[in-house]
């Protein structure tokens, strides 16, 4: 027997297979065995087992009650257009669901525990591990098993059948390659460019320079998003910011690429790509509401508390003949969350 | 007995024996029907998961019969004023007409998700009641893997979920996860343009999403439930320590009809609660959202509750550690507190038998469970963990504990940063100063008896409180756990030798583990113990029998003699 | 089991029950002002307001960098009306936040009165009419679009179902429940504290009523909650608090007493 054998077995009684000394005090303590069954109420008592049975049945009668519940509740709770209706099918077919399923199981849990008996039983476990004699008979098969392939007296099959299997997997990956295109320029470029005039978000319409008041913020759009095939995804980069503060307060590249302090900054933060849309006027703050990342916009949109590192990309505006905003350019680096090869 | 009775025995009968004949059903009763399965409330916890993942399978086939996984654009034309002629996707309106026009269709939604909040909160209790009590060890080591993979499977798996009707709130998580993964170094811009199928959001995510949600993972966590149970059988449960209760066997009830009915039942008790909260309590009320656009958001936008870790760790994290060098962009403020971490929970939680092996040098087979307080620096590492895992999760929710609370968020975070750190480590000690003083305690009861709080004034005028010795069925319970030492030079077979790394490691481990330590009381010390108060406990018991037959003793009518 | 039915009838009932009787805001008329308004405007601002916000409303003296509390000239009646009736100001301590204050010192009257006063100074953003708030015949889609903007501009501070949220540095956007169709005018076009200014060029003012009237709901309508309690509209948050506390609770609870000897 293996010393972990001799081990296993020590431990299934302590106390017991270890050595006594002569004499004397066991090492450990011994199992005393099973406490005396203590009896309930309902094993002595008919009346108290009458009691129990009674309430097992009242239980499951309450389930049928819940059950018919969830029929009446579907068939006379019709759906008319109001939302009243709505939540009193809900309210009504949900608490017939939990009467009919609760009451089941209490009943059935309390019928196992006041009625079925509750004396303890014992079951013996064997030992997952297979004796000495078992492992090697084990041994002794895979070895000749291993004999009869010849694997080991022919090892150009045995290398060439390691490479088959090593190299049967691989393809699967090459399968998903048209799942989707490469990235391209895509993650680096928008919609916006040159003489891209700015539009309401959500509702549309050209923006007059005039009309963006001091302290206030509007969400922008380059026009014609609507008419892509995919106007969220370039939503996902080209939605813009405009602030109008006092443009003493703005240094001289932001006053450049804006006009009399409205300035145009991507709104998409930097971090993670949700829209950093929270503006506190008085602060000059912008604030992300996903991981409360937030940008001075004295400063150029600089990263001031929060985990994005990139400042918010400024978007070049001008106004035209007619008094509507419109872009000079493009964004001049990729906007949006970080990537590898964003360089 | 009357003809239905023997109408019913007929059947029975002939059911029974085809039974036998196709599959050998008789050999399937005999070996389980009368099977042992040992009782305790926290073995209940895994059967709460396991019947919520069962309430999700059939919920959310009923689910599908109205969901349409499709991200093609349409116009809203139901009865919620709101979006009526809004643009929205095909999902989202078939979710909303599932909600608004479907009889039982909107508590069916919320049944389905609040079955799966139950299922991921039962997982990890589930999971710190299996840690806490050593279940993980031999021969259970491959069933802990199997349930920590299955804990992140049912992470992802409710995160697709929640994504699919494609409202603001979940899209703006899908947000997230894109940057998650063009955060990943060299291929993560590669592997988000294969899985969105181009640009975020593009419409592939939608039914791609809908494909893993209802198919890929469930079949895989449905195969490693199976593996897990199976494996449950195999090994048989495990037990707590107690009078009566060995390594060899297991004490308990059998499966038919004791465990049918109470496992049976407590199916519809788990069952009964969803639906009562589905009833009562509503969840993702997606239409409130709105449908997803990347240009809006709403303030508190956290993911469901399982993910609100990972959320926070990004949170907690400063942005200066997103550097470029050579011309590429390592967005380690993104990666670190996301991947990395993923990998680093999941990597520590499925090695960690392995860790403890190390530490203990114990390959032997156990199935008596271990009592927490007699694992000192083990469940001071769970709640270790713990803590780290719920501060993560607190600081998901920084913004709302800062608008329910009146505190700046800026501060939260900030201390967030240290606490992260400070909490847990503060935790172990603390928790790990607990056991050992529990432990103690455990001792002294041993030792000493109970107190019994009647104060005896002794001959030569010393005031002693009387302890009643323990019976051998009381203080079993107390002193038959193992006794785990450090490892020693030349010591147990199986440790790696003192001259390797592996054996220095063990060898550091095991005194980390087992340095400070409690041992269970012998029979020697309780001998001992006798000795010293003999005088006492001999008195002690006088009163006992004394008091048996007069009550009046211990009051001011007797004096003590 | 009964008992946890018991309770959460109980909260329906209390919460039903203080839906329907919660006291609601009461509806201001709009007056034209007179001489007298604003001389009587004068006289309330100068014992209220003008410590702080200077005796011709020009601002008051700048302490540490500190603005007491800035010019009040061009800022219109509707900030007045808004600030004054909501209870903000006069503000009782400096902090990050003015908050709301339930118990509002003046009466309607009073406030239109130092409106009245404060809007002759410098011409600035009026109180809305009636037939400004007026959405009762807008169409469902108008009802939808102005949803759709609130969405755009509103809902990142103030949350998707107008219940608040936090800014920096202990700032909020606070919990729209209850805030009258005419305050929540005034504050989109005069931009109180950290919130923009939504001018009536940026949200025109049809779209705005159409807007808080979404958000307003007077009938209870237009943004139904038919699958229960809300618990605060807050989100996943709020729903993962309550799915361990009464879910696991509730369940952990039956476990124990499963696993209980009967007597």
């Amino acid at each position: 027997m293996s010393d972990i054998e001799r081990a296993d077995e020590a431990h299934g009684q302590p106390g017991t297979t270890l050595a006594k000394p002569e004499g004397g005090v066991p090492d450990r303590f011994e199992n005393p065995g099973l406490p005396p069954h203590k009896h309930r109420m309902g094993d002595t008592d008919p009346k108290a087992a009458k009691r129990a049975e009674h309430q097992v049945v009242f239980f499951l009668l309450l389930s049928m009650l819940g059950s018919i519940g969830i029929i009446v509740s579907i068939i006379a709770i019709k759906y008319d257009g109001s939302f009243d209706q709505v939540s009193l099918s809900t309210k009504a077919i949900g608490l017939s669901m939990f009467l009919s399923l609760f009451a089941l199981g209490i009943g059935a849990v309390h019928w196992a525990k006041t009625l079925m008996p509750d004396d303890e039983r014992i079951d013996m476990r064997h030992r997952q591990r297979g004796t000495t004699a078992e492992r090697e008979e084990a041994v002794n098969i895979l070895k000749e098993g291993a004999a009869e392939a010849g694997l080991g007296r022919r090892p150009l099959i045995r290398n060439t059948l390691i490479g088959a299997l090593a190299l049967f997997p691989i393809p699967a990956v090459f399968f998903f390659r048209d799942t989707g295109p490469l990235p391209g320029n895509d993650l680096s470029t928008t919609m916006w460019k040159a003489d891209t005039y700015l539009v309401k978000d959500p509702e549309g319409g050209r923006i007059r320079a005039a009309d963006v008041t001091l302290g206030s913020v509007m969400h922008v759009l380059p026009e014609g998003i609507e008419e892509l095939e995919h106007p969220l995804n370039e939503k996902a980069k080209s939605a813009v910011l405009i602030m109008r503060l006092d443009a003493s307060l703005l240094t001289e590249k932001q006053n450049n690429w804006g006009v009399d302090g409205t300035v145009a900054y991507s709104k998409i933060c930097t971090h993670m790509g949700c829209p950093v849309a929270l503006y506190e006027q008085q602060t000059h703050h912008l604030l992300c509401p996903c991981h409360q990342s937030t940008f001075d916009l004295t400063q150029d949109c600089k990263v001031i508390f929060g985990p994005a590192k990139r400042p918010l990309p400024q978007l070049p505006i001008a106004v035209d003949d007619d008094g509507y905003l419109v872009a000079t350019d493009g964004f001049s680096e990729a906007v949006g969350p970080s990537f590898w090869e964003r360089g | 007995m009357s003809t239905i009775d023997k109408t019913v025995n007929q059947a029975a009968g002939g059911v029974a024996n085809f039974a036998d004949d196709t599959v050998g059903a008789s050999k399937v009763v005999n070996g389980f029907a009368r099977k042992i399965f040992p009782d305790h409330w926290s073995f209940m916890l895994g059967e709460i998961t396991l019947y919520s993942f069962v309430i999700l399978l059939l919920t959310g086939t009923f689910l599908t019969f109205f969901f349409e996984p499709s991200a093609a654009e349409t116009t809203y034309q139901g009865n919620y004023i709101p979006l009526v002629g809004q643009h929205v996707s095909e999902a989202y309106d078939s979710a909303l007409r599932l909600s608004f026009d479907i009889r039982g269709g909107l508590l069916m939604r919320q049944v389905h998700h609040w079955a799966a909040l139950v299922f991921v909160a039962a997982t990890v209790v589930h999971m710190a009641r299996v840690f806490f009590t050593g279940a993980f060890r031999k021969p259970r080591e491959i069933n802990w893997v199997i349930g920590v993979a299955l804990a992140m499977l049912a992470v992802f798996e409710g995160f697709t979920g929640y994504s699919l009707p494609d409202d603001l709130l979940s899209g703006t998580g899908i947000r997230i996860a894109q940057a998650i993964i063009l955060a990943v170094p060299v291929v993560g811009s590669y592997i988000s343009f294969f899985l969105f199928g181009g640009e975020f959001p593009g419409v592939d995510f939608i039914p791609r999403f809908y494909t893993i949600h209802i198919l890929l993972l469930p079949a895989i966590m449905l195969a490693l439930i199976a593996v897990h149970l199976m494996l449950v059988v195999v090994h048989k449960h495990t037990q707590y320590p107690g009078p009566g209760r060995t390594e060899d066997n297991v004490v308990g009830f059998p499966l038919f009809p004791v465990y049918m009915a109470k496992a049976g039942g407590f199916f519809f008790i788990v069952f009964g609660v969803i639906a009562l909260l589905a009833s009562l309590v509503q969840i993702n009320a997606i239409w409130a959202y709105g449908a997803y656009d990347p240009s809006p958001v709403t303030a508190g936008s956290q993911p469901d509750w399982y993910m609100g870790w990972l959320d926070g760790a990004v949170r907690l994290m400063p942005g200066w550690f997103e550097f470029t060098l050579w011309g590429f962009t390592f967005s380690m403020n993104i990666f670190i507190p996301t991947t990395v971490v993923i990998i680093f929970a999941l990597g520590s939680a499925m090695l960690y038998p392995w860790i403890e092996q190390a530490a203990t040098g114990d390959r032997r087979e156990h199935h008596l469970l271990d009592r927490p307080r007699n694992q000192p620096t083990r469940t001071g590492l769970g709640v270790m963990a713990l803590t780290f895992y719920i501060i993560l999760w607190i600081s998901g929710g920084n913004d709302i504990v800062a608008h329910m609370m009146s505190l700046s968020i800026n501060d939260i975070t900030r201390s967030l940063r240290v606490l992260v750190f400070l909490l847990p480590a503060l935790a172990f000690v603390i928790t790990k100063r607990i056991c050992l003083g529990l432990q103690r305690k455990d001792r002294e009861k041993a030792l000493h008896g109970r107190e019994t709080g009647r104060i005896v004034r002794l001959p030569h005028g010393e005031f002693i409180e009387v302890h009643a010795p323990l019976s051998d069925l009381e203080r079993w319970t107390l002193v038959q756990h193992d006794t785990l030492r450090p490892m020693e030079i030349e010591d147990r077979v199986d440790a790696g030798r003192p001259d390797t790394i592996y054996g220095k490691v063990q060898r550091r481990l095991s005194k980390f583990y087992f340095e400070d330590r409690v041992e269970p009381v012998t029979p020697a010390e309780l001998e001992a113990s006798h000795h010293d108060h003999h005088g006492e406990l001999e008195q002690a018991h006088a009163d006992e029998i004394d008091r048996a037959s007069n009550p009046a003793i211990g009051t001011s009518q007797t004096t003590h003699g | 089991m009964a008992v946890v039915v018991l309770i959460a009838l109980a909260l329906l009932l209390v919460g039903g029950l203080y839906a329907a009787l919660a006291p609601r805001d009461a509806q201001a008329t709009t007056a034209t002002a007179t001489a007298d308004d604003i001389e009587a405007g004068k006289k309330l601002f100068l014992a209220n307001c003008a410590t702080c916000h200077g005796i011709n409303a020009e601002g008051g003296a700048v302490v540490d960098g500190n603005n007491a509390g800035p010019s009040l000239i061009g800022v219109g009646a509707a900030a007045v009306d808004f600030q004054v009736g909501t209870g903000r100001m006069p503000l009782a301590q400096s902090g990050a936040q003015a908050p709301e204050v339930d118990k509002i010192r003046f009466s309607q009257e009073q406030i239109d009165q130092m409106a009245a006063y404060i809007a002759s100074l410098a011409p600035g953003p009026a109180v809305p009419t009636e037939e400004q708030l007026d959405a009762s015949n807008f169409s469902d889609e108008q009802i939808a679009e102005g949803a759709a903007i609130f969405r755009t501009n509103c809902a990142m501070c103030h949350n998707s179902s107008g219940k608040g949220g936090a800014l920096t540095a202990g700032k909020y956007a606070p919990d729209l429940t209850d805030v009258s169709a005419k305050h929540i005018y005034e504050a989109m076009v005069t931009g109180p504290q950290s919130m923009p200014v939504f001018s009536d060029n940026n949200i025109g003012q049809e779209d705005k009523a159409a807007l808080i009237a979404w958000l307003v709901n007077e009938n209870g309508d237009v943004r139904p909650d038919p699958g229960g309690l809300t618990l605060g509209s807050l989100g996943p948050v709020s729903e993962g608090l309550v799915a361990w506390m009464a879910g696991i609770g509730l369940l952990i609870g039956v476990s124990v007493w499963l696993g209980m000897k009967s007597s």
